[in-house]
């Protein structure tokens, strides 16, 4: 459990050292004129931000406890570790391309470039989609090579660790679908600019976990 | 920057007005009508949880007198019992229902920041319940696993409900964290970007401080409950043995081979622990509001209150082990998670410090909504002191499968809570419907309902401390059960019949006074808070009429001395003040 104590400490940290620094040397007794210093809102940003952000804490809590789940599982003697599909390279290689895609359709829709935003929305998705059919094709792989998965808790990990971090990325591309769909009836770039600066930042972060996860498969 | 709200900023998200029956009352975007249906529900789903616990008492009380319980159902009552009070109820109750309410109404916001999404939670949370309730009638029943739901028995056969009980059980918990999820994100943005002008985080009432972090803790706790449940739903679907170790079932070896029980325990308490703060952290919060209201007096150390509530939720996700002391662990272990259970005692009693600080001298009112809050500062520090015993190992370890850990835990986080969510549906009872409840029924209900419960649960530690065992649907004739023991049990069981029957006043009064109970007007409290002052009671979509309130001070300002009423709501400016005799508590 020591992994998600780390995780969950930086973010109890955070959250505690935030509203300490809000909450301190303030004298709430005292009536103040509603003037516009005090501003009702805590941040200077979209409340999807907010929500965004919130939410990639629970999945960051959601695959730190899958990852101290696994370490501690790992130590039981029956733990036979899998050879892990040489496919799962390229697969990696397809998010990070995917991952780069949509932050380029971010710039160019911050500059309000319609034709590129339309363009990088398609070259992301579909990166997108060939890393999910990659890793169902991983899945294949190992199946026909005799890694059932009630084999061994090693190979019901690596199923069940890709199918999560592969829902969360279907999740991502439900989102993608629906900006895609505005951009390609015509919509201009700025109507889903919010919602393309936050799937890039939600594409980041699943990169990042898939990197995590995949380094912790190999090295085990 | 020059303050807009968040509320006129998205305007064409919030201003969609309800006009059919279906948008206004079943599919509604509104957050008090979701609140409502939060709380129906929730209190729906509650009174099937303390019907199983009168029949399961039955059997304790009267072993062997009512054929209908049998040891598989039993078993299964008990599970469910606790499930749907822990989770179904409370956490559904407090966070979709006290947290839907009061959010928007008392930071002045014209509601959650994103609506739908909030629909949303409560038509999933209702799936969940309904998922809960049907495991009952599938075959094999539901399932009698406990409400920790502890492999490998949860899915080894021999126990209740191993075939689809414990499938639903799960599914169901799964579905409900949906909804919790889509319900927490709302509550935490809505906190932290829409509160109206004014509003700074030290000015919310401390209902919202309380609401607010128990939000916190389950979106960080419950996914540990998600990845505990999907884990065991594999080992029970799909043949893995995530949990499941190598065993011998009726001299036949199962194909599961070295799984780990006590990986569930881990996980499982991971979330478990914080879930008695985010039942408890909401209640700290709307119980300091009904006294500071009641007793005309600002609540004592309000700082120190938030930065308590603050402590509790830090502290609650490194308790979790106190709770497998007997599953065995390295003893340094054992005393890093006593002390740390210990020191959690110490904002704890800070704020039952500062309730009863708050009541020092002030100008009580024993109306329905404050004898609830008095009662459970008893019911809680009753709850609270046996956790000191319980939180140290050694006193632990053979208390542990006693009916004490019953007596405790149901104190502090069933009674406790209970209370004050009485206490509070009575106090906002008024500002949800515009019309009063019956105040003699109300005190009926809280006298039965308290001196029922004291009845109950304090003989219940005693006969812990006699050894007698939890969990067995019969004792048999055992030396350690004294005939004390046995006729202690049977005026308990009676007890939990008498506060059952009594929550039909609690119902009839609600439903009763919604067209016979005389008009309350917009503030019959005389309360400072925000959502006392709206144009409309019960408030209208939108709340605030054509413009949102601005805030000029905190939710306190009761009898400052020099001032005509003895109450400054939170929305008079300083110079609006009107001047007057002296309400200074100093006299």
């Amino acid at each position: 459990m020591y992994i998600t104590l780390i995780f969950l400490g930086i973010i109890m940290a955070t959250v505690i050292t935030w509203l300490l620094r809000q909450t301190f040397n303030t004298q709430p007794w005292i009536s103040e004129a509603a003037d516009n210093e005090v501003s009702g809102s805590s941040m200077d940003t979209n409340s999807k931000a907010v929500a965004l952000t919130v939410f990639l804490a629970v999945a960051t809590s959601i695959f730190a406890l899958f990852i101290s789940a696994y370490t501690i599982r790992m130590d039981e003697p029956d733990w036979r570790p899998l050879a892990e599909p040489t496919l799962l390279w390229t697969n990696t290689f397809m998010l990070i391309l995917a991952s780069v895609a949509y932050h380029w359709t971010r710039n160019a829709a911050v500059k309000g470039l319609d034709s590129r935003v339309k363009s990088g929305l398609t070259v992301s998705g579909a990166f997108t989609v060939l890393f999910l059919v990659g890793q169902v094709v991983a899945w294949q792989q190992l199946n026909a090579a005799g890694y059932y998965l009630d084999l061994n808790p090693a190979n019901a990990f690596f199923y069940l660790l890709t199918a999560i971090h592969g829902l969360h990325m279907l999740g991502g591309l439900w989102v993608w679908a629906r900006s895609t769909m505005k951009v390609w009836t015509g919509a201009d770039s700025d109507s889903v600019r919010l919602s393309i600066e936050l799937c890039t930042v939600y594409w980041h972060f699943l990169l990042l976990v898939w990197i995590v996860l995949f380094g912790m498969l190999l090295s085990t | 920057m020059a303050y807009v709200s968040i509320a006129d900023r998205d305007h064409e998200a919030e201003h969609h007005d309800p006009d059919t029956f279906i948008t206004k009352y079943v599919w509604s975007q509104d957050h008090k009508v979701i609140a409502i249906q939060y709380g129906v529900i929730a209190i729906l789903i509650g009174l099937v949880g303390m019907l199983l616990s009168s029949a399961f008492r039955l059997q304790l009380g009267f072993p062997d007198v009512f054929s209908f319980i049998n040891p598989e159902n039993y078993y299964q009552f008990v599970t469910i019992h606790g499930m749907i009070m822990v989770i179904y109820l409370l956490t559904a109750l407090f966070l979709g229902g006290f947290g839907n309410y009061l959010i928007p109404l008392q930071l002045g916001a014209r509601d959650m920041v994103f609506p739908f999404m909030n629909m949303l939670s409560v038509w999933v949370y209702a799936l969940s319940v309904i998922i809960l309730v049907a495991s009952f009638f599938v075959p094999g029943g539901a399932t009698g696993a406990g409400w920790t739901l502890y492999p490998p028995h949860a899915i080894s056969p021999g126990t209740p409900g191993t075939d689809w009980g414990i499938i639903l059980m799960l599914l169901s918990l799964g579905v409900f964290i949906v909804a919790f999820t889509m319900g927490g994100l709302n509550y935490v943005t809505t906190v932290l970007q829409a509160r109206c002008k004014g509003m700074t985080l030290m000015r919310m009432p401390l209902s919202v401080w309380g609401i607010f972090m128990a939000t916190i803790l389950g979106l960080l706790a419950f996914p540990a409950l998600l990845v505990s449940a999907i884990m065991m739903l594999f080992d029970k679907l799909l043949g893995t043995s995530f949990f499941m170790p190598a065993m011998i079932q009726a001299g036949v070896a199962t194909d599961t081979v070295g799984g780990s029980p006590v990986l569930f325990q881990h996980l499982f308490w991971f979330f478990g622990h914080p879930e008695v703060y985010i039942v408890a952290l909401p209640a700290f919060g709307l119980v300091s509001d009904l006294l500071s209201t009641h007793a005309r007096k600002n609540i004592f150390g309000y700082r120190m209150m938030v930065w308590a509530i603050i402590a509790i939720g830090g502290l609650s996700f490194i308790v979790w082990a106190h709770h497998m002391y007997v599953s065995g662990m390295n003893p340094y272990f054992g005393f890093f998670f006593a002390t740390t259970t210990l020191i959690i005692a110490v904002p704890t009693a800070l704020k039952v410090y500062n309730w009863v600080l708050t009541l020092w001298q002030g100008n009580i009112h024993l109306r329905v909504p404050m004898l609830f809050a008095i009662g459970f500062i008893f019911t809680f520090t009753h709850g609270g002191l046996t956790g000191l015993f319980l939180g140290n190992v050694t006193i632990d370890l053979p208390l542990s499968d006693t009916y004490f850990v019953v007596a405790h835990f149901h104190m502090v986080m069933g009674v406790s809570p209970v209370l004050v969510v009485f206490g509070a549906i009575y106090h906002w009872y008024p500002k949800m419907t515009g019309r009063m409840y019956n105040e003699t029924l109300g005190k009926w209900h809280f006298w039965l309902t308290f001196l029922g419960t004291y009845s109950l649960y304090l003989p219940m530690h005693y006969i812990g401390f006699l050894g007698v065992p939890r969990r067995y649907f019969a004792m048999g004739n055992t030396d350690f059960m004294p005939d004390s023991a046995i006729t202690l049990n049977a005026s308990m069981t009676i007890s939990a019949l008498i506060i059952a029957a009594t929550q039909t006043l609690f119902i009839y009064n609600m439903i009763v006074s919604l067209k016979k109970g005389e008009k309350s007007g917009g503030n019959p409290w005389k309360s400072t808070s925000l959502e006392w002052q709206t144009p409309d009671t019960p408030p209208k979509h939108g709340n605030w009429g054509h413009s949102l309130p601005e805030v000029h001070r905190w939710a306190y300002d009761y009898s400052v001395p020099g001032q005509a009423e003895d109450f400054t709501p939170q929305t008079v400016p300083e110079s609006e003040v009107p001047v007057g005799r002296d309400h200074g508590t100093d006299h």
